[in-house]
């Protein structure tokens, strides 16, 4: 396991020195790609100089309240919807088709709604990540083995007890992984929102160097968001993997 | 000796739905319609609250959306976004498949490769947009090629899967019958995996739609994303409002469209 992981990283590394390599023979235009090297050294500076802190903060700000607002919200939905055989009924169909709807598009509407600030940008990545945790919460609550439940009434538990002390952490593996689908989809939610259509956030640093041609200061932010996104995924889902396996035992 | 008890005790109440067929398709299909209506007034409630009515009404749109339909530039739009979409649909699915046949194929090259999609599929991949930008430039192939970005990974790894967790038999069948690698793939592994491929191709196509209308939002001269983002610099609400209801009317349509498929193949090879 541990071997195949470090197989990974080889490739990974391989590949950026390949890159590096094809930056300095020439065969990739400065203007397209600046090598891997340069990119880093972007960072360093942009980390360094702090001229970016105010944006990596509202950035994060805005992913982190998006978390809150749809693992909390999800949660008591999904719990909400499952107890209701008329509401499950209503909403599946719906909950099936959900992702094929761009909700981007509906971005000036959140604008018109909230105005043009984080509420609006919050608003579109709790409507990306909020289903994710609604679907999560439902499966996780139908996967309780009916013999937990059983045992509980036997035991005469009051709902209350219940709820607390079999059914959440039966179902909790399976919340966990709508949590940390809501995270990603919090990140891609903020940070495309401000990358098209905002003027503040990493999304927009972004953006605008790109319009400005300031490829070196650009990759560096990409860098950031690649790097930072893929650890934050990385711990959680190896979170959820260790949860998912408890399962199975 | 429990379980036997309970199933000849389920039995009549699981002969029941057949017998009330009609009651049954009622109960599926009255609440998701009351739930469509209670949306709707929502909508037509917030119209109402916001000033001036900024938010358009229900029937404002489908107004402003009969007018788009009737004039030649909203198809115009439609044929540019459909044909970024098509092509990267298209490839999306080529791709993707051979892909993950290929991965579940050379099994070590699969495990070694599959945490990299992984971690690529939950990346915001807008942040890569300007580099695709500077390869391909601005138009149609940046488009495609930003469609193909959100629409591959998901349909290799679902393909990849699908195989991976194939009963070994399909593979030694093939082995015993000195099928080579080509012909096992084309009349042993494909046909097998044909549930989970209409699925892998039901999110692909979410998806390439998706990164093409984000590719279309955010730099280009032309299409849907950019009409829409253009109508949000006019403070022409209508007219995003009318192009959404479009877009997502086409995208729960196709999607219903190939869950229902999925469930009929799936249903099918059950049977036999």
């Amino acid at each position: 396991m541990r071997y195949r992981a470090l197989v990974t990283l080889a490739v990974v590394l391989a590949c950026v020195l390949a890159l590096e390599l094809a930056c300095a023979l020439g065969w990739v235009a400065r203007t397209v790609i600046i090598p891997p090297s340069e990119m880093v050294g972007s960072l360093r500076d942009i980390l360094w100089s702090g001229e970016f802190n105010r944006a990596i903060a509202l950035t994060l700000t805005n992913v982190m309240i998006s978390v809150v607002i749809s693992i909390a919200a999800g949660f008591v939905l999904g719990v909400a919807i499952h107890a209701s055989d008329f509401l499950r009924r209503a909403v599946e169909p719906y909950l099936a088709s959900y992702y094929a709807v761009p909700t981007f598009i509906f971005y000036p509407v959140f604008i018109v709604l909230f105005g043009v600030n984080s509420a609006a940008i919050i608003a579109i990545a709790v409507l990306l990540s909020i289903v994710a945790m609604i679907t999560a919460t439902m499966n996780g609550l139908d996967r309780i083995p009916t013999v937990l439940l059983r045992t509980a009434k036997i035991m005469r538990l009051s709902p209350v007890k219940t709820a607390l002390m079999i059914q959440l952490p039966a179902a909790a593996p399976y919340f966990f992984t709508g949590a940390r689908l809501s995270v990603a989809y919090s990140f891609i939610g903020v940070i495309a929102s401000e990358f098209i259509l905002s003027g503040d956030g990493l999304g927009y640093a972004i953006a605008y160097a790109y319009n400005n041609f300031e490829n070196r200061q650009m990759y560096g932010l990409m860098l950031l968001i690649v790097i930072a996104v893929t650890l934050v995924n990385m711990t959680l889902d190896r979170l959820d993997r260790r949860l998912q396996s408890r399962l199975r035992r | 000796m429990s379980s036997k008890a309970m199933s000849s005790k389920t039995l009549p109440s699981k002969a029941m739905p057949s017998q009330t067929l009609p009651g049954e398709a009622l109960r599926n299909i009255v609440p998701p319609i009351v739930l469509a209506l209670v949306l709707i007034l929502c909508w037509q409630g917030l119209h109402l609250a916001t000033a001036s009515g900024a938010i358009s009404s229900p029937a404002a749109t489908l107004a402003r959306l009969v007018v788009l339909m009737g004039s030649g530039r909203f198809w115009l739009d439609v044929a540019e976004t459909g044909t970024a979409f098509a092509w990267a649909l298209a490839l999306s699915i080529v791709l993707g498949i051979g892909l993950g046949v290929v991965l579940a194929l050379l099994r070590p090259v699969g495990e070694v490769m599959e945490p990299i999609l992984v971690t690529f599929y939950s990346l915001p991949k807008v942040t890569l947009y300007p580099l695709v930008l500077l390869i391909f430039g601005l138009g149609m192939p940046a488009k495609v090629a930003f469609g193909i970005m959100h629409g591959l990974v998901p349909i290799t790894l679902l393909t990849r899967n699908a195989i991976t967790q194939l009963k070994p038999v399909y593979l030694r069948t093939a082995k015993v019958m000195r099928l080579s690698a080509f012909e096992a793939v084309r009349s042993v592994v494909l046909p097998a995996i044909i549930p989970e491929l209409v699925a892998g191709i039901r999110i692909g196509f979410s998806l390439s739609l998706l990164g093409v209308l984000i590719g279309e939002m955010f730099a280009s001269k032309r299409g849907l994303g950019f009409t829409a983002v253009n109508a949000m610099g006019l403070g022409d609400l209508d007219t995003i409002m009318a192009i959404g209801l479009f877009l997502a009317l086409f995208a729960v349509l196709a999607n219903s469209g190939l869950l229902s498929l999925e469930r009929a193949i799936r249903h099918r090879s059950a049977g036999r």
